[in-house]
């Protein structure tokens, strides 16, 4: 009788090429590697100046999105050097053979929305990319983690990787979210509770009711701000709403493989009696709309609250830490959320750009206006999905609300092209990060759902479409 | 990488949590395509603040950087290791890093030392109170000593990283040398498995 494994070790043994001494690491295989013009180009370099080739090109796909505009895309990228990052990927996935998705392309977009939706992502697989948010991909039931520009290299050149086989960690939601509440509100929530480097060294699975009833692209929201909590990936067992997401997809198998795939596909999800490393529980019902008030993820609160006063923790050095982002964020302790004015409304990033999250914006745009000198940014996550977006008629939607449509892209994630905040600017930002200076030097950052996002847009403060009526 | 065996010198007391890889190097910088030049990047943000501990003269010719619980939390950006290297520190030492963080540390020869928090915390008062005060970070022994202030601990690093340091051996080399049991696990990985071309 075998002993009961959790879903990633069972990922993880089956992917051991050849399993590590004493503590030396395991050398696991790549089934899948997503490249971007950011973490690439000295990876690249490097296997020039061995003589090295690509071993796997079939398992390896390029696109471009940190560092292009979203807007005037038919013209040359303005910024010299983004030009030149950009331009450095196309020959250098020529070069090698590896097929690249080039700004204006359709299948271009955010490396973490054109995997999935190409049906490239899979249950059971391994995935890496030279970027954090790589875990987003776990919500098919893949062991998906981020990388450095040397592990790159590493993967370009030999299709795996030494690693360390990490702990686990359970995080079960259970019961029903309340009205409003969305997978981005559970994600928010979540790392909230465990801190920033609560799921260090651990692969966190994500389980229950709650997250059962989330769809895909509810599930990828959740799994990509795993690296928030500080934990290697996250993943969430795959089902029938994992299949029926895949069934007939570009990439997916078909005939009598896609038989053989979902039957080897059931076989992945955590035994009964399997042991994790460490369990955490939450009630569903405890998560309403959240927002972040301060300068990391973990610092996040419910919109309805007041925003945290320093003077109250026990903590000395939490309450300094508090002190310090108050401060950078421009906010008083023990005011209302809501009552802080926001400027600029961002709606995109690998967290929030697909379909279902442009369809929760529009329906909240819909026949209102954005307020008087909001500046807003409504990105679609890849050509795809824009496509889409126009099939349904939420551009009009959108414009008509003067929301401001744009081309696929990281965008305003992070301040790496020309969608930035200014000094002293604050955004309700449908993304994952809100360090200091993340989204533009002295740019303010809180981190919200689509809903809110398109709410805040329209009420000029931090709303939910609940306040709206 | 190069081989890395002891790193002694004076210390930066960077006190502060959550050490994020956008401070340690700002967007902007990941734009170049060279592995070389991110020097200027490192904390270029706060280094604005005349007040910084990076521009206090007593700190400067140090090469070991001392931070709190949580370094390099955020981003796999490998150029967070490259500026903390091409700045001139050839280990970090804190109460905890952040998994990828480490990780990239480790395929550059970027000593990551996790102590204590109290032996952290005992380390930045030493170096506040004195910043001439020689410490040594011994990949061999796995310590980290400051005799002068009565300062001395373990850190830990596992026998294969530890092995890489004391060698400078690089990891695809390593691999290379297994290519007929990478050719092997492909001959038996299923056949629906997507292809991307």
């Amino acid at each position: 009788m075998t002993t009961p494994r959790t879903l990633s070790e069972k990922i993880w043994d089956r992917h051991v090429v050849t399993p590590g001494v004493d503590t030396s690491p395991d050398l696991l295989y790549i089934d899948l590697h997503l490249v971007h013009e950011v973490t690439s180009p000295q990876a690249f370099d490097g296997l020039r100046i061995s003589g090295r080739k690509v071993r796997r090109p079939d398992l390896t796909i390029a696109t471009e999105d940190h560092n292009v505009p979203t807007e005037n895309i038919d013209q040359p990228i303005a910024d010299e050097i983004s030009r030149k990052q950009v331009e450095t990927l196309r020959v250098n996935t020529a070069e090698f053979g590896v097929t690249n998705y080039p700004m204006g392309h359709e299948k271009q977009g955010i490396v973490h929305v054109i995997g999935p939706e190409q049906g490239l992502t899979q249950p059971g697989m391994t995935i890496v990319c030279g970027d954090s948010h790589t875990a987003t991909h776990g919500a098919f039931g893949s062991i998906a983690f981020g990388i450095g520009t040397s592990e790159v290299e590493h993967v370009l050149a030999t299709q795996t990787l030494p690693q360390v086989r990490p702990g686990t960690m359970a995080i079960t939601v259970n019961g029903e979210l309340p009205e409003g509440s969305t997978a981005k509100d559970v994600i928010l929530h979540i790392i909230g509770r465990i801190g920033t480097g609560g799921g260090i060294g651990k692969i966190i699975e994500y389980r229950g009711d709650v997250i059962r009833s989330l769809s895909m692209e509810g599930r990828m929201t959740v799994c990509n701000m795993s690296i928030e909590g500080g934990a290697k990936a996250g993943l969430i067992a795959p089902d029938e709403t994992t299949f029926e997401y895949l069934k007939g997809r570009e990439n997916a198998p078909t005939g009598a493989d896609w038989d053989a795939a979902v039957a080897d596909w059931k076989t992945l999800p955590t035994d009964d009696g399997a042991v994790f490393d460490e369990e955490i529980i939450i009630n569903g019902a405890d998560i309403t709309p959240h927002v972040s008030w301060g300068t990391n993820p973990a610092q996040v609160m419910a919109i309805d609250a007041l925003i945290p006063d320093p003077s109250t923790m026990d903590d000395a050095a939490m309450a300094d830490t508090a002190s310090r982002a108050l401060d950078y964020m421009g906010i008083e302790a023990g005011a209302p959320i809501k009552s802080v004015k926001v400027d600029t409304v961002f709606i995109g990033s690998c967290t929030n750009s697909r379909i279902e999250d442009l369809r929760a914006a529009a329906d909240v745009a819909k026949g209102r206006s954005v307020a008087e000198g909001m500046r807003t940014l409504v990105v679609p996550g890849s050509g795809w999905v824009k496509a889409q977006a126009e099939a349904e008629g939420l551009p009009e939607i959108f414009r008509a609300a003067g929301f401001d449509w744009r081309e696929p892209g990281c965008s305003m994630c992070l301040a790496m092209n020309p969608d930035k905040l200014q000094p002293g600017e604050r955004a309700a930002s449908t993304s994952n990060r809100n360090f200091e200076g993340r989204q533009g030097r002295g740019g303010r950052t809180h981190l919200v759902s689509p809903a809110v996002a398109a709410a805040t847009a329209i009420a000029g403060t931090f709303a939910t479409p609940a306040d709206l009526v | 990488m190069k081989a890395v065996r002891i790193v002694s010198g004076t210390a930066v007391p960077l006190d502060r949590t959550d050490v994020d890889t956008d401070q340690i190097i700002p967007s902007d910088w990941l734009k170049q395509v060279e592995r070389t030049g991110f020097e200027k990047g490192l904390f270029s943000q706060w280094r604005d603040d005349r007040n910084f501990v990076l521009n206090q003269e007593q700190y400067s010719g140090a090469n070991i950087l001392l931070g709190g619980i949580n370094f390099g939390t955020g981003s796999s950006r490998e150029h967070a290791v490259w500026a903390i290297q091409q700045y001139g520190f050839d280990a970090v030492i804190s109460p905890r890093f952040a998994d990828i963080f480490r990780n990239n540390c480790t395929k550059n020869g970027l000593i990551p030392a996790t102590v204590d928090a109290e032996f952290s915390a005992a380390l930045m008062r030493a170096v506040e109170a004195d910043p001439t005060l020689e410490i040594t970070v011994d990949v061999e022994r796995l310590t980290v000593e400051a005799p002068a202030a009565g300062l001395e601990t373990a850190f830990p690093l596992d026998a294969s990283t530890q092995d890489r340091f004391l060698q400078g051996l690089d990891d695809i080399g390593i691999t290379m040398q297994v290519v007929a049991d990478i050719d092997h696990f492909e001959a038996g990985r299923n056949s629906w498995l997507p292809t991307t071309s």
